[in-house]
């Protein structure tokens, strides 16, 4: 009995991946796959996006082997603490509240929020009196789902919080929603496709204009490091402005 | 030493500021979406049930397949079926006027909960009838009781009494079941507890969550256990100021007053 | 329809092998669980038997914990804190190594716990059926403790456990569709990969419920031979 008992916890054991102390020639980055045009899925399930094109190109010029891992958004952060990744490129805002928990590098990108409507809207404009007595949705445990709660929840709208940007998008579709709230180049981006029929963007939401930075653990100072003069590199010798084209016409660093 | 002292010692008081109000919001979620469900599956059921059990084959074959249709597949699929798929049909729906009932996450939670646990009662019921002797019928028809009469006082009573174990354990799985509302925009207690963690990233508020729910699940458990004694009381033998009537218990009420008859 | 089909189909554009695929990564996690689930089930099972007052109260705390937990809360419990947990436990223990908790292995754990719960109830059922005869017997014939559970009382046993446990892998393989949220691409998840890129989510949850329908439908299959065999020392006439 014993026996058995000892030789399932050794299979156990052995299911699980044990890696030994590491020196950071490989790293480990998490992102997401569901926020186009910054990094989704394709149908082989491999990411793909800006963000993924970033870590690459920096990965490369750090000189270290970089794999790159879904991880959904709402786990992000706790599985960063707990070591499951050592970086996050998933077009995460830099936040005095997450710098509580983890550290950021200088920014890659930079955007606004924005709000999108359906075409018949009768809703204004951005501000928090037209968004009165209205259903607003965004992606639980962003920037914009605590714009969704605190500022337009406190002047009277319904904020609804979904796991993923898509299905916040397919609710304002369906007409669950009166208004998303995202940063503006996904909803440009989800504009331009899948939401063109039923949907229309109303506007920047003033002054939160944003920075979207790398997210590590705070111990991970030289990592930090690293990042930020790979990310200087890259905008200078012009691999940033290369990938950008890919999929945007203007510039958002 | 007040109160808060002490309770500070075992969890954090600001975040208990910050996030207890809520959670208590969400208990009350999270009971009235499984109490509203539970009854209306519990009627659902049970007229499921006697369409299973009736003479008539398509109404079998039917109630059949809806049966192992809510039986056989995860209530998480079902959930999304019900809310991105039948309420990406806003057209249709606002034709036959019922897009207010679909354009809401609550109600949709709620149907699906309800067709749900419809199916599970729906087999509580249909066993726990069929497990009331034949004997019962015919003698009920040999004193020239109407058959809606039968089965309103003679069989349907017996039956509630197999039938209150299995159904408090439904009552018990569906509660857990409900912390899935929480995916589709519902804040119930499982709802809350991922907003304030996505707010602090302060793991405490799993373990409060885990705390809450076997709280309310061993509550239930008990108050059932004592509906359960009260609603026997008259089949205990012990209990009867009458021996004569210990030997009128039937069958089937014998198998239900034995602890792990199911 | 013809759009429908394709949707579904195997060919390029179709989604019929990712759902395939995510049908397999289900099943492996279901049959990975199942061994973990049912062991540890007989365990407590064994221990709420005991004659040891602590191992007695040990299995009830399991239960009633494991029993009472929604099963979606017991996942994100392992998966974030089993993590920490380890983390926590090694560096105490002064190992600078990393021990991973992937997707898979925290369902494995949790839905393991979970399963463990129910079927020590099923477990326990069947031990009661067992008279002591038979243990003494086994002494009588001088096998050990061990080999009488073996090869007289374990044989018994399945018998009047199948049932229960062929109910417990039915709700397991049921729940196993709650790991998508913790991002295995599973059938559940790729269902949803598949909403997301196409737009159809008719079609596509209606497809996954049948597809959980027909793993329901053969795994009581595979059950109803199972019990045949077991049965057939007991033959009727």
């Amino acid at each position: 009995m014993y026996k058995a008992i000892l030789a399932a916890g050794i299979c156990v054991l052995a299911m699980t991946s044990l890696t030994s102390a590491q020196e950071k020639k490989e790293i480990v980055v998490a992102s997401e796959g569901a926020y186009p045009p910054f990094n989704s899925m394709d149908s082989n399930n491999k990411l793909q996006g800006f963000d993924i094109d970033i870590t690459n190109a920096l990965c490369e010029k750090m000189q270290v082997k970089c794999t790159i891992v879904a991880q959904d958004w709402d786990g992000m952060i706790p599985a960063l603490l707990a070591k499951k990744f050592d970086a996050i490129v998933a077009s995460m805002t830099i936040t005095e509240e997450r710098k509580k928990q983890i550290d950021f590098t200088d920014r890659y990108y930079r955007t606004p929020l924005s709000v999108a409507v359906p075409k018949d809207s009768k809703i204004k404009d951005t501000t928090t009196a037209s968004m009165k007595g209205m259903s607003v949705g965004a992606q639980s445990s962003t920037t914009q789902a605590i714009h969704a709660e605190e500022v337009y929840g406190k002047a009277g709208a319904e904020a609804k919080l979904y796991p993923t940007q898509d299905e916040a998008n397919a609710d304002l579709a369906n007409g669950r929603l009166d208004a998303v709230v995202s940063d503006k180049f996904v909803l440009v981006e989800w504009l331009k496709n899948a939401g063109k029929d039923c949907c229309k963007m109303l506007g920047d939401i003033e002054g939160t204009m944003s920075e979207a930075g790398i997210a590590i653990r705070k111990e991970d100072k030289d990592l930090k490091e690293r990042f930020n003069k790979a990310i200087k590199d890259i905008v200078a010798d012009g691999t940033y402005k290369k990938i950008q084209s890919k999929y945007f016409e203007f510039d958002i660093y | 030493m007040t109160f808060r002292d002490i309770l500070g010692f075992v969890i954090d008081l600001d975040l208990l500021d910050r996030y207890g109000w809520r959670f208590l919001e969400g208990i009350g979620v999270t009971a009235q979406l499984v109490a509203i469900s539970f009854t209306l599956g519990g009627a659902l059921g049970l007229l499921l049930a006697l369409a299973r059990l009736s003479d008539k084959g398509p109404l079998r074959w039917l109630t059949g397949a809806y049966i192992y249709f809510f039986r056989g597949s995860p209530l998480l699929a079902q959930l999304f079926l019900l809310y991105y798929g039948l309420g990406s049909l806003r057209a249709f729906w606002t034709d036959l006027g019922l897009w207010w009932f679909f354009r809401e996450a609550w109600s949709c939670a709620l149907l699906a909960f309800t067709l749900n646990t419809a199916a599970y009662q729906a087999e509580i019921f249909r066993g726990a009838i069929r497990s009331v002797p034949r004997g019962q019928r015919e003698a009920a028809a040999a004193l020239g009781m109407h058959r809606a009469v039968t089965f309103a006082k003679v069989i349907f009573p017996q039956a509630m009494i197999v039938c209150l174990r299995p159904l408090g354990n439904e009552l018990i799985l569906m509660i857990k079941a409900s912390a899935i509302a929480s995916l589709v925009t519902i804040y119930d207690l499982m709802g809350v507890t991922k907003l304030a963690f996505s707010r602090s990233y302060d793991f405490e508020l799993y373990l409060w969550a885990a705390v809450l729910y076997l709280l309310i699940v061993e509550c239930i458990r008990r108050l059932w256990a004592v509906l359960e004694r009260r609603l026997t009381r008259h089949l205990r033998a012990g209990d009867l100021p009458q021996p004569a009537q210990r030997n009128g218990l039937s069958r089937v009420t014998k198998t239900a007053l034995k602890p792990n008859a199911q | 329809m013809q759009d429908v089909l394709s949707l579904l189909s195997f060919s390029d554009g179709g989604w019929g092998a990712a759902l395939a695929a995510g049908t397999l990564v289900t099943l492996t996690l279901a049959l990975a669980t199942l061994p973990v689930g049912i062991f540890l089930g007989l365990v407590v099972a064994l221990m709420a038997r005991s004659r040891s007052p602590r191992a007695r109260a040990a299995a009830t705390v399991f239960t009633t914990v494991f029993r009472g937990l929604p099963e979606l809360l017991t996942l994100l419990i392992v998966y974030y804190g089993g993590q920490i947990l380890i983390q926590r436990l090694m560096a105490s223990m002064g190992y600078e190594g990393q021990l991973q908790i992937n997707a898979f292995l925290a369902g494995v754990v949790a839905f393991g716990l979970v399963l463990a719960a129910f079927s020590s109830e099923v477990w326990v059922g069947a031990l009661n059926t067992i008279a002591r005869g038979q243990y003494e017997a086994g002494s009588a014939l001088g096998l050990s403790r061990w080999l009488t559970f073996r090869l007289v009382v374990f044989p018994q046993l399945m018998r009047a456990a199948l049932p229960g446990l062929s109910n417990n892998w039915l709700t397991l393989l049921k729940d196993t569709s709650l790991i998508s949220t913790i991002s295995l691409v599973d059938l559940m998840r790729q269902t949803n990969l598949a909403v997301g890129a196409t737009k159809q989510p008719i079609v596509f949850y209606l497809a996954a419920c049948v597809i959980y329908l027909l793993l329901s439908a053969g795994s009581g299959l595979a059950f109803t031979v199972l019990e045949r065999r077991a049965n057939r020392g007991h033959a009727r006439g």
